[in-house]
């Protein structure tokens, strides 16, 4: 499997506390990675610098884009940001705040494809409704303004706003945070059928030990901004060596 | 007049826009920032324009300033008879004859030649204001020349209404780089900025940014392939002149719903009128 995105001695403290410390990994190609641990471990930090959102202290950040495998400081902010535009996607937490809640589900979808230089009205109202179909809102909503949508709805408007222009890498954080657990499901049935068939690549931020276990195929045990343990998700949930990840996986609650 | 400077200004601040102007004209459509004088008129009547036409006026400059087309409004009248005390230079308002025009929201139906130089006043400077409420990132996304959010707001337009509602200060691409605020000229307008002869200037005085289209640069209007930009116009002809090319203002006459339409360029209209038989 070909690699995708590498970072190498990640170190970024806010003031005293270390957020990142010494942080090194491997993300491959059509691979599904989930950092886990417990809020303030360093997850959303790593994360961001990951994307190319925050800069690091110190260490860096390779992307091989098929030609060559750059760091993202050496590519410059221009390349990153259009990496960011169109082969890298993004989905938020918080929908509310990633979306354009006063523009129409049609606009929001077409905004990275607009970004991306599409300039044809009629082809971006069919993209955009096609997507609408494929994460399962109406299509008839295309027109609709987000804030009439539910909070799930808004999640795969997300989603189909980030995938719409095919992206090779998702960086996912806690998609299914605040969603009841019904709608939770929902959603990580459609991230788990459209990541295999479009064959994505995701960097996925979680505290929920089962969502791991559901998409990753890999998994990264955070703590204190270092990785304590990592490896192949059942592996590391049915035989965790960490104390630490023993502590998380033991407090899960039996279904 | 004694007691001023020509043309208002002191030298040193005149040399301090003309700085600001020379590096606008080498961005096209870039805006730069200048430390902004008050000026003898409120911020909104064209503070900003004036600056700028202190800076550039020379003695033997003709001058004509235009306030929504016509040269007769209150704010024409005052800022030329402002420049005819402080600067002493000859007025008109024939555009065929002016060396140098200062213009709210118009652009003059008589095509511009390359001896001329247009100055614009601008209220707000940025087109992105309204999509992006932090002036830092529109900064950067103007240096990422990142203007999807911007196409954003026109589908939304052509998804609500059918088409593009903004009717004045329709966003340009400037030299296929920058996206500016032709000012809030009537969209009708936007075509007579592409390929100019004369030097484009303009000068927002509340914001303190001075941008510049050169002579004969590219500036087209945003608009999808299939949604090309269509300016309206009036379904009438000039009820004076009776043009049917010219940018019309809807005039009411009376208390009975009675109205007519006329050339909002009053020079032109008179110029039309003249050669009537």
């Amino acid at each position: 499997m070909t690699p995708l995105l590498q970072a190498r001695g990640l170190t970024h403290r806010f003031g005293r506390v270390p957020a990142l410390d010494d942080v090194s990994l491997l993300l491959r190609r059509h691979e599904i990675l989930a950092i886990v641990g417990e809020s303030g471990s360093g997850k959303t930090t790593l994360l961001n610098v990951l994307s190319g959102r925050l800069a690091p202290q110190s260490g860096d950040v390779l992307f091989h884009d098929g030609s060559a495998a750059l760091s993202l400081a050496a590519r410059g902010e221009i390349a990153v940001r259009k990496l960011q535009r169109a082969r890298w996607g993004y989905v938020a937490q918080d929908p509310r705040a990633a979306l354009r809640l006063d523009i129409t589900a049609g606009g929001n979808i077409g905004e990275r494809l607009m970004a991306s230089g599409a300039r044809n009205y009629a082809e971006i109202r069919a993209t955009a409704s096609r997507w609408l179909e494929a994460v399962e809102i109406d299509p008839q909503r295309l027109d609709d303004l987000p804030r009439t949508f539910s909070g799930g709805m808004l999640q795969r408007l997300q989603i189909a706003a980030t995938l719409v222009t095919d992206p090779e890498l998702v960086f996912m954080d806690e998609p299914t945070g605040g969603l009841d657990v019904s709608v939770q499901a929902r959603i990580l049935d459609l991230i788990r059928s459209l990541v295999r068939r479009l064959g994505l690549a995701v960097l996925l931020v979680t505290h929920d030990i089962g969502v791991a276990r559901l998409l990753a195929d890999r998994l990264i045990v955070m703590r204190h901004g270092r990785i304590v343990e990592h490896g192949l998700t059942d592996q590391v949930l049915d035989d965790p060596h960490h104390e630490y990840t023993q502590l998380l996986v033991a407090s899960v609650l039996p279904a | 007049m004694q007691g001023y400077n020509f043309a208002y200004l002191d030298e040193q601040t005149k040399r301090m826009i003309r700085r600001a102007i020379l590096k606008a004209v080498a961005i096209p459509g870039h805006q730069v920032p200048f430390a902004g004088r008050e000026m003898p008129l409120p911020y909104g009547w064209g503070t900003g324009g004036i600056q700028v036409t202190a800076a550039i006026i020379g003695a033997t400059d003709v001058l004509k300033v235009i306030d929504q087309g016509a040269d007769d409004t209150t704010n024409a009248v005052s800022i030329r008879q402002f420049f005819a005390r402080t600067a002493g230079v000859q007025t008109t308002t024939h555009t065929a004859e002016a060396s140098l025009i200062q213009t709210r929201h118009r652009i003059p139906e008589r095509p511009l030649r390359e001896d001329q130089i247009i100055v614009y006043q601008v209220p707000m400077p940025e087109p992105l204001y309204r999509l992006e409420p932090s002036r830092a990132s529109a900064r950067r996304m103007h240096a990422m020349a990142d203007y999807g959010p911007m196409q954003v707001k026109l589908y939304e337009d052509i998804t609500r209404f059918g088409r593009v509602a903004v009717s004045y200060d329709h966003p340009v691409m400037v030299n296929r780089r920058y996206l500016m605020s032709p000012s809030p000229i009537p969209a009708f307008d936007n075509p007579k900025l592409h390929l100019m002869p004369a030097l484009q200037l303009f000068g927002a005085g509340r914001e303190k940014r001075i941008y510049a289209v050169p002579p004969y640069t590219a500036v087209v209007s945003l608009d999808f392939e299939d949604r090309p930009f269509d300016p309206v116009r009036a379904p009438a002809l000039c009820a004076l002149c009776g043009a049917d090319d010219t940018y019309l203002d809807e005039i009411v006459i009376d208390d009975r719903g009675g109205r007519m339409f006329a050339c909002s360029d009053t020079d032109h209209c008179a110029a039309n009128r003249a050669d009537l038989p």
